[in-house]
């Protein structure tokens, strides 16, 4: 249990009850509703959708198929693609993606075909005899790929399909990264994050070693000379601290803490409920943090932003969801003061109203309270400094605070590739991570190749 | 508002929508209900010698679209499986209490004089408006000498359409079936028989579709299947032809023509009238939602009419038939040129597509720099084909822009390309 929280009350709500509130966002599509919106597809050529899908899902030809009563087809279409085109299909924003672009998403027409359900009708229905991808005869080459989060799930796949030999290095107990972690409940329910990582590993070669924490027990030089190649996915570990006193105060969490515990949770039941809650940021997290303590049973939920309504992370979809869940989202105002009570513990936070002044944020100088039992910080995600430690992993370029690779996910040090969240390239999503472990795997497999033919 | 009211070979109706003689027109109880929904006529479903025939089931099937919409409909059931006795007694009854209108009566006896010589009268008793025979019913019936096994055989169309005139003082239309190779030769038949009228299409030979589990095609008749009649929407081009045909044919000019054939709103009747129908037969658009159908048609149709200045149906009925003509006699020197709207174009890409792989390589795909494509039409290279036009899913998106050549009309039959073109 969460410690810091463990003067809070209990939700009144029994287990069943909250387990319904937390079930499905979106519910799948019926069969009925499958083939009438894959009728609405126009397959387009060069298709817009296509080239807004950061893992190029040939979608035209997968929605074909669903209109052709061809769901196996039509899931081996998208999983050639992506390997979890299932979790992507719940938690992708695809109102600023494939929906975003969609030919039918025009002026005249508004309504963009439902690609993410159909996405999830095909792999839901779709019913394989074997694992849907044979592997290439066995080339000899051994890969580390450190963090089973969805880039380096994807990359191993790709590997093992090509024929490599692959080690996953994990620190959690659970392979699948953010999507066994960090994702609202209601968007990915049950267990769908191990199914799908069981279905993914079907392809064999793939070996998870859990309790292995880059800088812990790992160290990157001695990777590099024990395998050939290394695949760094290891995301953005630490959250970002507001830098105020009172922070450690109990009453007072990373958010990205909190769902961890809620996703792992066999009984909603007996997590804490922060009756009257304060969320601070703006995205994504922020708004599936808010809404899950809100459906606990919180009676006051403030979801607390710096900046306006546009700048905000969260999609106007994410928003949606918090405002039809009582959620109260407050722009213009930061935090200024941890506000404890006599025990120490959070009672409140002070903040400062802001306002833009010459493109720059400014303290407007009024200030307000927000009464809350539990405030909950979700400004970002940081990279955690102590994965790169040892003198090889010094050595790694950075962009930012990231680490920099090339176009083909290289990092600066050859032989090792990094993806997903901990690189600066693309946007922080799950649909980015899994198209940089193909695309790294894609380059270590015609590297590892390249070098074996002139051998 | 525009007079809908006809008078048909005779036959005079309060509006030129008819129920096909069908399941709609079964019996009393349907052919009731469909005047009370304002249809103008019926032709009540093809009687026979008694004893009457037996029908099997299943009977219907269907082609569908992607959205289970009826895009060709087909079925097995035979003509009337009620009594001689019975259905004339209906029609007797139905037609006193239903003067205004077109009430027809379908037959379908064997190709022996003596057999329509006993039924004509009978059925002229019932004090109905007119006979159609049933020359076209592909089905079943064929395999015992009747239906199409008539109407394939232009001197048995003639034949019988002479005994029907002579037994009989009715109009009598002649039902013809598409299922031949030249529609004008059946045509030209019933009219040297004396026929008062034609009307078409009956339905076409079909099989919509194969069970691939059970390995049989539908309908099913427990683990067989049958061929059957096709219409619906899909036909209607094959009756538009075919109606053309013979309204252009100088050998019939002036015979009425009822068109039948994929008619399910006003703008289908328009269409047959426009290519020369005096009035129009609806039956699987009336099977599929129902009679009520009719009041869309005649509002439709009054208020297009209106809008065209046309205060009869005989104002515009024939109207395209001058405009329809051998190949020969297209202008070679008309040329179109597509042009894309830009701000109405979606960038689906299926114009370029369409056109690259299968067409002209006209339309240019031209990358933009936020990873979308613009398509323009490749003015020299386009033959004016329209397929752009057809493949995209925006309406007026695409337009077939009419060029002027500087050249004069000029036909096949005058092309100097022509190795036999006609000496000027």
């Amino acid at each position: 249990m969460i410690d810091t929280l463990s003067h809070l009350p209990r939700p009144p709500a029994g287990a069943a009850e909250l387990a319904d509130r937390f079930g499905d966002l979106a519910p799948p599509l019926t069969a009925r509703q499958a083939a009438l919106e894959s009728a609405r597809c126009l397959y387009c050529y060069d298709a817009p959708c296509v080239n807004a899908c950061p893992s190029e899902i040939d979608i035209p030809a997968f929605i074909r198929s669903i209109q052709q009563e061809n769901v196996q087809g039509a899931a081996q279409t998208i999983l050639s693609a992506n390997i979890l085109g299932g979790s992507c299909a719940r938690v992708c924003p695809t109102e600023i993606l494939c929906q975003q672009a969609c030919v039918r998403n025009n002026a005249q027409e508004c309504a963009p075909v439902l690609i993410g359900l159909l996405q999830r009708h095909a792999l839901d229905h779709a019913q394989f005899s074997e694992h849907p991808f044979q592997r290439a005869p066995a080339s000899g080459k051994r890969i580390a790929v450190i963090g089973a989060g969805p880039a380096g799930l994807s990359c191993a796949h790709r590997l093992a399909l090509h024929g490599h030999e692959v080690v996953v290095f994990e620190a959690r107990e659970k392979a699948g990264g953010l999507n066994e972690y960090g994702i609202a409940k209601y968007k990915l329910v049950e267990d769908f994050a191990q199914r799908e990582l069981d279905f993914l590993l079907q392809i064999g070669g793939i070996e998870i070693r859990h309790g292995h924490r880059l800088g812990d027990d790992l160290s990157l030089s001695e990777l590099h000379q024990q395998f050939d190649a290394l695949f760094l996915g290891i995301g953005l570990a630490a959250s970002k601290r507001l830098g105020l006193a009172g922070e450690d105060a109990p009453g007072l969490l990373a958010a990205t803490d909190y769902i961890r515990e809620l996703r792992q949770s066999d009984d909603l039941s007996q997590l804490p409920l922060a009756e009257r809650c304060t969320v601070l940021g703006a995205g994504n997290t922020a708004i599936d943090m808010a809404v899950q303590m809100s459906k606990l049973g919180a009676r006051d939920v403030n979801l607390v932003y710096r900046r306006g309504f546009a700048e905000m992370g969260a999609t106007g979809h994410e928003q949606d969801i918090a405002k039809a869940n009582q959620v109260r989202l407050l722009t213009w105002a930061q935090p200024q003061e941890v506000l404890l009570n006599d025990q120490g513990q959070v009672r409140g936070m002070r903040f400062a109203r802001t306002r833009l002044d010459s493109g720059r944020l400014q303290s407007t100088g009024e200030s307000f309270e927000l009464a809350a039992d539990a405030i909950f910080s979700a400004i970002g995600q940081a990279f955690d400094g102590q994965a790169l430690v040892d003198p090889l992993a010094g050595e790694l370029k950075r962009e930012g605070e990231r680490i920099w690779v090339d176009q083909n996910l290289q990092t600066s040090v050859p032989g090792i590739y990094a993806g997903g969240d901990c690189t600066a390239l693309g946007q922080d999503l799950t649909v980015q991570a899994v198209q940089h472990g193909k695309l790294a795997a894609e380059a270590i497999h015609t590297h590892l190749m390249r070098n074996a033919e002139a051998a | 508002m525009a007079d809908l009211s006809i008078e048909f070979a005779g036959i005079k109706a309060p509006n030129p929508f008819w129920l096909a003689s069908a399941p709609p027109t079964d019996k009393a109880y349907n052919v009731i209900r469909a005047f009370e929904a304002g249809w103008g006529g019926v032709v009540w479903k093809t009687l026979g010698e008694d004893p009457a025939a037996v029908n099997v089931s299943s009977r219907y099937s269907a082609h569908f679209g992607a959205n289970r919409e009826v895009l060709g409909f087909n079925n097995i059931e035979l003509i009337t499986d009620r009594s001689l006795e019975i259905n004339l007694r209906e029609i007797t009854q139905v037609k006193k209490a239903w003067p205004d209108r077109a009430l027809i009566v379908s037959l379908m006896v064997p190709c022996i004089e003596e057999s329509w010589k006993a039924i004509l009268p009978l059925v002229e008793a019932t004090g109905c408006d007119g006979i159609e025979l049933n020359f076209g019913c592909p089905h079943g019936m064929p395999e015992r000498g009747m239906g199409a096994a008539v109407g394939q055989v232009p001197e048995y169309v003639e034949r019988v359409t002479r005994w029907c005139k002579s037994y009989c003082a009715l109009p009598v239309i002649v039902k013809l079936t598409p299922n031949i190779t030249d529609i004008r030769t059946a045509a030209r038949a019933a009219y040297r028989g004396g026929a008062d009228a034609v009307s078409l299409i009956n339905t076409i030979n079909s099989i919509t579709s194969v069970d691939l589990e059970r390995m049989v095609a539908n309908p099913i008749v427990g683990s067989q299947s049958t061929h059957g009649g096709y219409c619906g929407s899909a036909v209607k081009p094959i009756a538009l032809n075919m109606v053309a045909e013979i309204a252009r044919d100088p050998e019939t000019r002036g015979l009425p023509i009822c068109g039948i054939g994929g008619i399910g709103s006003w703008r289908d009747a328009a269409e047959f009238v426009a290519l020369g129908c005096g009035a129009v037969q609806v039956c699987t658009a009336a099977m599929l939602h129902g009679f009520r159908i009719v009041e869309q048609m005649q509002d439709g149709l009054s208020r297009w009419m209106d809008s065209q200045g046309y205060a009869s149906l005989a104002d515009f009925s024939g109207k395209a038939v001058g405009n329809t003509t051998d190949w020969k006699y297209l202008d070679i020197n008309y040329q179109v040129i597509a042009r894309i709207d830009q701000d109405a174009c979606i960038g689906c890409g299926r114009c370029h597509i369409a056109c690259e792989d299968t067409a002209h390589q006209a339309i240019a795909s031209l990358a933009q720099a936020d990873g979308t494509h613009k398509y323009e039409v490749i003015d020299a290279e386009c033959v004016g084909c329209n397929l752009c036009q057809i493949t995209c899913p925006v309406q007026d998106c695409i337009e077939m822009v009419a060029q002027d050549t500087g050249k004069p009309f000029l036909d096949w039959q005058h092309d100097p390309r022509n190795p036999y073109r006609v000496a000027s």
